[in-house]
């Protein structure tokens, strides 16, 4: 079986299979898609000022002020997650098609599941470090304590991976739809909405520094909605790149 | 084929059994609704006690909705198990109709709540929820007539609807989180003061009566609509036929 072998040092032709081989290829996508844009960088630029616009326009769209901020807040920074997220999800199976590597890509000697954890950790963590980067200046922008980002970090990767699973599984069907891009948001939004309501609520209770009691429904909720999307999205990719 | 081109030729009793007993159920839904039913003792204005009548239309809706959504999720399933025509069909017809009725939840609603809360629309959790699953399969429609391809279509459609549902469990679990105003009618709401009422025997009877009505008037408009579909498929396959010949 060959190995892509400038990206897995030892790729040795075995017939058993190495321990965690499966991980091996998976991080082979993700280390392929992070090489990709770390060349042109065009994905993560667009989505970091993407995010930062959104900040800046709801700023004086609703006029925020300190008296206001901790209700406005957790939706102004879960709209720019979202709306940032949704560009390179958007982007993430579309420049396959566009470059011609799809084919490539679904020849792979890989299990196809392989290629949506590859596709889906590397969404995760572009969406992140533009997360990484948002957050301290949301901080900033809505005058917060400094303390918060830990927990604050927490959700909004739990959020995020609820976001990226559908959005991986749902970025691979719109390619071969007529609208393309345009498709993507109509159908992602409102089968996310679970996950975004209880990031919103988590966000919100961080904010208020409300005890851990009251908001851990919400983060059951979270994590149960997290687990189910990437469960039947990892199910459901196989039939979705099956041709 | 043939075969199938003789059985939609066929002459159709079984729409016709189940139109005549639909039509006759609904008629039979507004008399318990309107005249059966006793008025509500608690409400204060003449208004209000009128338009509370509207709730059994608006639960019958409201569960042919879901439903019609959940048939989309098994046919989902269905079509990629067997790969046939049928369960695409399933899907297809029963978002369609779980769309109408969808609808009609939310009109009723609003005409409900007007007078009730004194506004169209309140952002409570039921409705929201109700709200974006409208959304959430106006999106499949949009998802299906953006592909061409008629396996590729059925294929994403299926697995759309199997994603989407995933999310609509929240709805039954959202009311015992939120503070929410919406009365919860079948949950038993009424004794934890969670916005739920009591209902009098003649209420009840009329109450589950209509969602009878409403299911059969949703096996009704399935039937006639896979009809629909399966004659489209058969002219479309025919046409094929006669082109690549």
């Amino acid at each position: 079986m060959p190995q892509p072998s400038s990206i897995i040092a030892d790729g040795t032709i075995t017939r058993q299979p190495p321990p965690f081989a499966y991980f091996r290829k998976v991080w082979a996508i993700v280390a392929k898609d992070i090489a990709a844009e770390l060349r042109t960088k065009e994905m993560l630029s667009a989505m970091f000022v993407f995010s930062l616009l959104v900040i800046f326009i709801f700023n004086f769209a609703f006029d925020l002020r300190t008296d206001n901020a901790n209700t406005l807040a957790p939706g102004v920074l879960w709209v720019a997650i979202a709306f940032a997220g949704m560009l390179g999800l958007g982007r993430s199976f579309i420049t396959e098609r566009d470059r011609g590597s799809l084919e490539g890509l679904l020849l792979a000697p890989v299990d196809r599941s392989a290629i949506y954890l590859g596709k889906f950790l590397g969404n995760v963590l572009f969406i992140s470090v533009v997360e990484v980067v948002i957050l301290p200046l949301f901080i900033v922008f809505f005058n917060q304590p400094l303390g918060i980002i830990v927990p604050l970090v927490g959700v909004v990767i739990l959020g995020t991976i609820g976001f990226a699973g559908v959005g991986t599984l749902f970025s691979a069907m719109v390619i071969h739809t007529r609208a393309r891009d345009v498709l993507l948001p109509i159908m992602l939004f409102p089968v996310v909405v679970p996950v975004l309501l209880a990031a919103v609520r988590l966000t919100a209770g961080i904010l208020d520094k409300l005890p851990f009691e009251d908001v851990q429904n919400w983060l059951g909720l979270l994590v149960a909605f997290d687990l189910i999307f990437l469960a039947v999205s990892y199910m459901m990719f196989e039939y979705v790149v099956e041709e | 084929m043939a075969a199938g081109t003789m059985r939609s030729a066929k002459r159709d009793t079984w729409g016709l059994v189940l139109t005549v007993v639909s039509g006759i159920m609904m008629i039979t839904g507004l008399y318990l609704a309107f005249v059966f039913a006793p008025p509500a003792v608690n409400l204060q204005t003449a208004v209000e006690r009128f338009t509370q009548r509207i709730m059994y239309f608006h639960v019958g809706a409201a569960w042919v909705g879901f439903f019609a959504f959940f048939i989309t999720f098994a046919a989902g399933i269905g079509y990629l198990w067997r790969r046939t025509f049928f369960w695409d069909n399933l899907a297809n017809s029963s978002v369609e109709i779980g769309l109408t009725f969808m609808t009609m939840v939310l009109v009723t609603g609003s005409m409900w709540a007007k007078p009730t809360w004194n506004t169209w629309w309140t952002w409570s959790p039921r409705l929201t929820i109700s709200a974006i699953g409208w959304l959430m399969y106006i999106g499949y429609l949009m998802l299906r007539s953006a592909i061409d391809n008629p396996p590729r279509r059925a294929r994403f459609a299926a697995v759309y609807g199997i994603v989407a549902f995933m999310s609509v469990p929240i709805n039954f679990m959202a009311i015992r989180w939120w503070r929410d105003i919406h009365p919860a009618v079948v949950a038993s709401g009424a004794n934890e003061g969670t916005g739920g009422f009591n209902m009098s025997p003649n209420m009840t009877t009329a109450l589950m009566f209509c969602i009878a009505a409403f299911t059969v008037f949703y096996f009704t408009l399935l039937y006639h609509r896979m009809r629909l579909g399966q004659t489209e498929h058969e002219v479309e396959t025919l046409r094929q036929e006669i082109l690549y010949r």
